[in-house]
């Protein structure tokens, strides 16, 4: 029962946070991309207050055995710097500049731009399942 | 609040909504011993990832983001959002994120906020290739007029 709690309120507080910060609206986000233009830095902020409170929890987590609520952690462990990383990297860039959206503001805008975010989002998991037909 | 200088900027709401964003991953890290990274997360809920995260668990996280995101919304301030005009961006671009962020193990969410903050050389070089090349996109989409 405490994994979908955990969820649900990761979830909404991350949603929330999205809203706030204006990352919902693609066009401050590509405002953001747009160093050669009308430069927009809100980006930067919202980047700066996440990653504080996420290394504080980095610091926590080391002191940690085992999450509160689950039996282990399930954390990336690869290092690896390869062509796929670089190569998806640069890919996802491209997609988010042209759209203005990544994965989170998509599926949050749900509710303020139905149908232009569900048509991201569904164009979004099309990509998806490409990768994976692919096998890369 | 405004910056000087950038005068669409909202620094202070960023810096609150990044606050709210660390906690959420932080909660997800300490609680579920997992990263709150986006890309995956949504891929699992559709069947389109392997991973030892339950289903259900995935779609809890991203109906807890739409219940966010209309709390903001309905009880402090209505969101702000300009969409692309032109369907054909939110196609290709959504084509592209869905497959690179597959590729690339990560978007925003994962690399940018989880992998910086764990000091992650491979987030590091993710995040900063993913800026990078939104930069040289929208600067291409200005030069052909594809802005909104």
């Amino acid at each position: 029962m405490r994994q979908p709690t955990i969820s649900l309120l990761s979830g909404s507080l991350f949603g929330g946070g999205l809203a706030i910060s204006g990352m919902m609206d693609p066009k401050r986000v590509r405002g953001f991309l747009d160093i050669f233009g009308a430069w927009d830095p809100t980006l930067a902020f919202v980047m700066g207050g996440a990653i504080l409170v996420m290394a504080v929890a980095w610091l926590w987590q080391r002191r940690l055995s085992k999450p509160v609520f689950a039996a282990e952690f399930s954390l990336p462990a690869t290092q690896l710097i390869d062509r796929k990383l670089i190569g998806g990297a640069i890919l996802f860039g491209v997609g988010w500049g042209l759209a203005g959206l990544c994965p989170g503001p998509a599926i949050g805008a749900l509710i303020i731009e139905p149908v232009y975010a569900a048509l991201f989002i569904g164009c979004m998991l099309v990509g998806m399942a490409l990768h994976r037909l692919a096998k890369l | 609040m405004s910056l000087p200088g950038f005068p669409d900027a909202m620094p202070l709401e960023g810096f609150v909504g990044g606050l709210l964003i660390g906690l959420a991953a932080a909660i997800m890290l300490l609680g579920s011993g997992r990263i709150a990274g986006i890309s995956g997360i949504a891929a699992r809920a559709f069947g389109l990832a392997k991973s030892d995260q339950p289903v259900p668990i995935a779609w809890f996280f991203l109906i807890g983001l739409l219940i966010g995101a209309l709390l903001i919304d309905t009880f402090v301030a209505p969101i702000q959002s300009t969409f692309p005009s032109s369907p054909a961006l939110l196609i290709a671009g959504g084509l592209i994120v869905g497959f690179g962020t597959r590729m690339g193990s990560g978007c925003t969410s994962g690399h940018g906020v989880c992998g910086l903050s764990r000091l992650s050389p491979r987030s590091l070089f993710a995040t900063a290739t993913f800026i990078a090349s939104g930069m040289v996109t929208v600067a291409i989409t200005n030069m052909f007029g594809w802005t909104w």
